[in-house]
């Protein structure tokens, strides 16, 4: 038996095509329409899309309502509205109610001082989202504004009328229980991070039992705490007003969750540099102050700014305990009967602010992943 | 390392020095400061519980759990349990229990496969398809879930009454008063089915785990799914057959101006269901796209070269590893669909938030009814998290 080897190689094969590769004939191509079932989904999907598409767009521009007459009572009259209903939108409840939704029962002549007291809130935002300025005269800036917001929405001094906080209501009321909150939670998120990860027993159990309460109930039930079960804590005579009990309830709230975000970053720390502090025999404080939190606070930022949009969006619970936030005002702004059954136009313009607001802070969380990952992209 | 072993002095502590009483002593120190931290708050719950007795005193409000077995007379319009309002209070709880842990299964079951499916769909190599789904997430994770719920409701309350209803199929009706389906008539010969069902199911996975332990011994794999199908399908039905197949269908249909028979799936259940449903997929997304990312690329590649094709490889190679990093994320995930599940209150779903609420405004017992309230979630969540380590433990990775 004798076994034959074939040395002749077998001719090379044509390289594969090259229609593939290049222009957006090819990139349609390599990203649509690979293989039958993908270009059956794909075709589908657009079919899908562009026709759901026209029909919002016929909702919510073509076919849509921009303004109603008033009628002999000098009431807006929302019978075109209702005519209209389902086959296109009636922007006209926004154009008679923004103002409502926006500042709530806030005296009219005054809202300039919200309007306000809104886009300080933004620009603080916006200074404290630049890294240029992450130093500690922020405190002072931050300190300062909220100072003037409480002017401008108290008023009573510099000429401004007083207005009581119950007539409060709308975007400010989000915007201050979001910030209020994130700025008296994030120090307390910190002690209680420490705390948890304390030696001493007595406190480590303390921040445990705190944490895991805290974080094993809905906010709804220590926001329903605050509104009937704080005034029995009080001695009798002392009285602490809806709005401050509620930011307190969300304070301790977000306080348990940002703890354990931090907690994360204390734990994510190499060893040695705790024990490099030691070795420089630094006290306790020194030690947390100079070494570790600012190296494990840098770590989470991603997450912390993650929870924050939790916690702006969470703030719109407070319309379950009749706080008057923009969700709440919203949901009172269509009571009246005329223009009832509206729901749907007024909950999509809201829906538009809160997305903004969460939308800017999540690509701003995206885009500083990015950058403080930097040095670990090879 | 055996001469460090060796050494006698190896692992001995140092020697416990005495605590001196002096602030230089860190020892001591840490003492002072727990024994400090400990008496302010003491004080501060003995300065809140004295003011609240004190409290309870002049408003003369009872305190205690008798208010339980006092009639309720509040209204449930949907239960699980049969429920009228002469029943106690201690029933209409626990109907608001059940109702809390009919919407937070269903939710959770119903968000894990659209979640798990989105984030898959999410990676697609199609552009449309993962574009499509990110677009999505972004939406729904940038608006509050008490506004989509609000936003839900309204959608449902805005369809056309019953006599206008939406009516896809045959017997399955949508109107501002709910969803309307097509049931049947349960009787005895059902639950014993189900029940065969259930047994099937735990015999299949027996069989499932034999047959791998000897597909282990002999390198020979060995189907499971006529086995399964044997069980889980043609069991029951020998089982309801030998009652003689006893069926009656329970079709909806217009009666005046409402709807008779079928199931119904109330607008605020439905709202809440939809909402929290859509609302937790665009999390869970994420966490399944992460969990994906996260096994290493040459996993895929080394599956390749064995000739594993696409589908095989996910479910046998990279799946059991992306879970190891989506399990903990995910028991967050339905932890907060449960707590979340308390917005019903906001549309007039009654949970168990709603009936403690509307127990503690007729009673006047605040502390008995928020109580009642977070012992029931702490419990839930206590539950799910103990279900959900003990399962992370069973498929963590096995390192030796």
């Amino acid at each position: 038996m004798s076994v034959t080897v074939n040395h002749t190689p077998s001719p090379a094969l044509p390289p594969p095509s090259r229609v593939m590769a290049g222009g957006p004939l090819g990139w349609v191509r390599a990203n649509l329409l690979n293989g039958p079932i993908n270009a059956a989904v794909t075709l589908l999907l657009a079919y899908l899309v562009v026709r759901y598409a026209i029909s919002f767009i016929d909702w919510a521009f073509i076919h849509a309502i921009w303004e109603v007459p008033n009628d002999r009572f000098g009431r807006p009259d929302t019978a075109l509205c209702r005519d209209n209903k389902g086959i296109g939108a009636c922007w006209a409840v926004i154009g008679e109610k923004h103002r409502f939704i926006l500042f709530g029962t806030y005296p009219y002549e005054e809202h300039w001082r919200p309007a306000i007291v809104c886009v300080l809130f933004i620009a603080l935002y916006i200074v404290s989202a630049m890294r240029r300025f992450w130093r500690k005269e922020l405190v002072l800036v931050w300190v300062a504004t909220l100072t003037i917001i409480g002017i401008l929405m108290w008023g009573g001094v510099f000429g401004l009328s007083y207005v009581p906080q119950e007539r409060w209501g709308g975007l400010p009321i989000t915007l201050i229980l979001a910030t209020f909150g994130l700025a008296f939670a994030f120090p307390l998120a910190i002690l209680v991070a420490l705390g948890r990860r304390s030696r001493l027993p007595a406190i480590k159990a303390l921040c445990v039992l705190y944490v895991e309460l805290i974080r094993g109930v809905p906010l709804i039930s220590l926001l329903f705490m605050a509104s009937v079960m704080f005034p029995l804590f009080l001695p009798e005579g002392m009285n602490i007003d809806k709005l401050l009990r509620a930011q307190v309830a969300i304070i301790l709230f977000a306080g348990a969750y940002l703890a354990e975000v931090v907690r994360a970053g204390l734990q994510a720390l190499p060893k040695g540099q705790y024990e490099a502090a030691d070795a420089l025999g630094l006290s306790y404080w020194q030690k947390t102050g100079f070494i570790i939190l600012p190296q494990a606070l840098r770590l989470v930022i991603p997450p912390l700014v993650n929870t924050f949009i939790g916690f702006f969006k969470d703030t719109s619970l407070v319309l379950i305990i009749g706080i008057f936030d923009l969700l709440t005002a919203a949901k009172t702004s269509i009571i009246e009967p005329q223009w009832q059954g509206f729901a749907v136009e007024v909950y999509v313009t809201v829906g538009l602010i809160y997305f903004i607001f969460c939308f800017a802070m999540s690509k701003y969380s995206a885009g500083l992943e990015a950058e403080l990952n930097r040095h670990r992209v090879r | 390392m055996s001469q460090t072993t060796s050494d006698p002095r190896y692992g001995l502590k140092p020697p416990k020095r005495p605590m001196r009483i002096s602030w230089s002593d860190e020892r001591f120190r840490g003492i002072v400061w727990q024994v400090v931290v400990v008496a302010i708050v003491a004080a501060i719950f003995w300065w809140l519980w004295s003011n609240t007795v004190r409290n309870l005193e002049v408003r003369r409000i009872a305190s205690g759990w008798g208010f339980l077995g006092r009639e309720a007379g509040l209204p449930i319009a949907e239960s699980v349990i049969p429920y009228d309002p002469t029943n106690t209070y201690l029933r209409a709880l626990t109907v608001g229990v059940l109702n809390t842990l009919k919407v937070a299964i269903i939710g959770v079951v119903l968000a894990t496969v659209l979640g798990t499916v989105l984030g898959v769909l999410r990676l697609s190599k199609n552009w449309l398809v993962s574009r499509f789904v990110g677009a999505y997430v972004e939406v729904v994770r940038d608006l509050p879930l008490l506004l989509q719920l609000l936003f839900w409701y309204a959608v449902l309350q805005g369809l056309p009454g019953p006599r206008q209803a939406v009516n896809p199929a045959t017997g399955v009706f949508l109107s501002n008063r709910g969803l309307k389906l097509p049931w049947f008539e349960w009787l005895d010969a059902h639950s014993w089915a189900l029940l065969a069902c259930v047994i099937g199911i735990v015999l299949t996975l027996i069989w499932r785990k034999k047959a791998l332990a000897r597909q282990m011994a002999d390198g020979q794999p060995r189907r499971v799914w006529p086995v399964a199908l044997l069980l889980c399908i043609g069991a029951p039905l020998a089982v309801w057959a030998a009652q003689g197949a006893p069926f009656s269908p329970d079709i909806p249909y217009l009666r005046g101006f409402n709807f008779q028979g079928g199931l119904t799936v109330s607008p605020e259940f439905f709202a809440l269901l939809v909402g929290l449903t859509l609302y937790t997929a665009g999390f869970i997304c994420e966490i399944v796209r992460a969990g994906i990312l996260a096994v290493h690329q040459g996993q895929w590649e080394a599956a390749g070269a064995l000739g594993l094709p696409r589908g095989r490889i996910m479910r046998l190679v990279v799946l059991p590893q992306a879970l190891r990093v989506i399990i903990p994320p995910m028991t967050s995930q339905f932890l907060n669909l449960t707590k979340n599940s308390s917005l019903a209150v906001a549309i007039g779903y009654q949970d168990i938030v709603s009936i403690a609420n509307t127990t503690l405004n007729q009673t006047g017992q605040a502390i008995e009814g928020i109580a009642a309230i977070m012992l029931v979630y702490l419990t839930i969540s206590l539950s799910i998290s103990l279900f959900m380590n003990w399962y992370n433990t069973r498929i963590a990775l096995v390192e030796r």
